[in-house]
């Protein structure tokens, strides 16, 4: 009976897992195919680990869910610092927004640390030159 | 001492990983730990002597279901979007402040934006937060800063500082 309930929790993992991909193929540009991926994705392999947890512990497979579970873990803290640094690298490196896109507030400080890189880089090419 | 914490913490999480206590297991589990806690000890959180206050805990254990539940919400969203056929969405980036101070408190709030409501964290500069935000529905800022960080500041802050 309890392991049909964590069935269910793999199969709805499944099916956000599937809307992540939906929203990766549908949506206009990198920063909100970002978001569709993080998030749906995150949530759905998250559920899915958690089912096999719930599935490993009940059939007293120690192993199996406390693994499940720190990769749930893992997953959590992980995914969202990966988005984070994509659509940051993306935005540096001149990936525009969508057209439709209705404010841009990060557009001053990306060329903000546009400059501090280039002037950095050549600050350290003129060191290797020097040596 | 910092270095220490590091290379234990690391130790127990390849032991739990691989189940078994093998000599093997454990001399290799003994080099990676000691390999990540000499490069990577820098970035190991400074105070870590805080996970041993109780009250933490139970704060930390009841903003678990908090954020599971907007985590959900904020996937049915998303995923309604998605399938939606005109594809409603309104993006861009707006900036918010928090006024959570610890760098751990910053780092949750940021993975806590990201994984809620159409939002997405793309930098972090001292107060300041860059938000990729799917549906802009309003141009007041203290709505906004309500809307993305005041969710999760309160319990951020009893959990972090």
């Amino acid at each position: 009976m309890l392991e049909n309930f964590f069935y269910v929790f793999i199969g709805v993992g499944l099916v956000f897992d599937l809307f992540g991909c939906i929203g990766l193929v549908r949506l206009p540009d990198v920063y909100n195919r970002a978001q569709a991926a993080t998030k749906c994705v995150t949530l759905g392999t998250c559920m899915i680990l958690i089912g096999v947890a719930g599935i490993g512990f009940i059939g007293a497979n120690w192993q199996m869910g406390l693994k499940a579970v720190i990769c749930a873990a893992f997953v959590l803290l992980t995914s969202p610092v990966a988005a984070h640094a994509i659509c940051r690298g993306a935005y540096i490196s001149g990936v525009p927004l969508w057209t439709g896109s209705v404010e841009d507030a990060f557009a001053d400080r990306a060329q903000v640390i546009r400059t501090q890189q280039t002037t950095e880089g050549s600050v350290q090419s003129e060191e290797a030159e020097t040596t | 001492m910092k270095r220490l914490t590091c290379l234990v913490t690391v130790f127990v999480l390849w032991v739990g990983l691989f189940w078994s206590l093998d000599l093997v297991v454990l001399g290799a589990g003994v080099f990676f730990a000691l390999l990540v806690s000499t490069y990577l000890s820098d970035v190991f959180p400074d105070r870590i002597y805080m996970i041993l206050t109780p009250r933490r805990w139970v704060f930390f254990l009841l903003y678990l279901p908090y954020f599971f539940y907007y985590c959900l919400k904020a996937n049915v969203d998303v995923a309604l979007r998605v399938i939606h056929p005109d594809l409603p969405i309104r993006p861009g980036i707006v900036k918010v402040r928090t006024t959570l101070k610890s760098e751990m408190a910053k780092t949750f709030l940021a993975n806590s934006i990201t994984l809620t409501p159409g939002t997405l964290t793309v930098d972090i500069d001292g107060d300041d937060f860059y938000i990729h935000w799917i549906n802009i529905y309003t141009d007041d800022p203290a709505k906004r800063t309500a809307e993305i960080c005041g969710r999760f500041e309160p319990m951020l802050r009893r959990i972090f500082e």
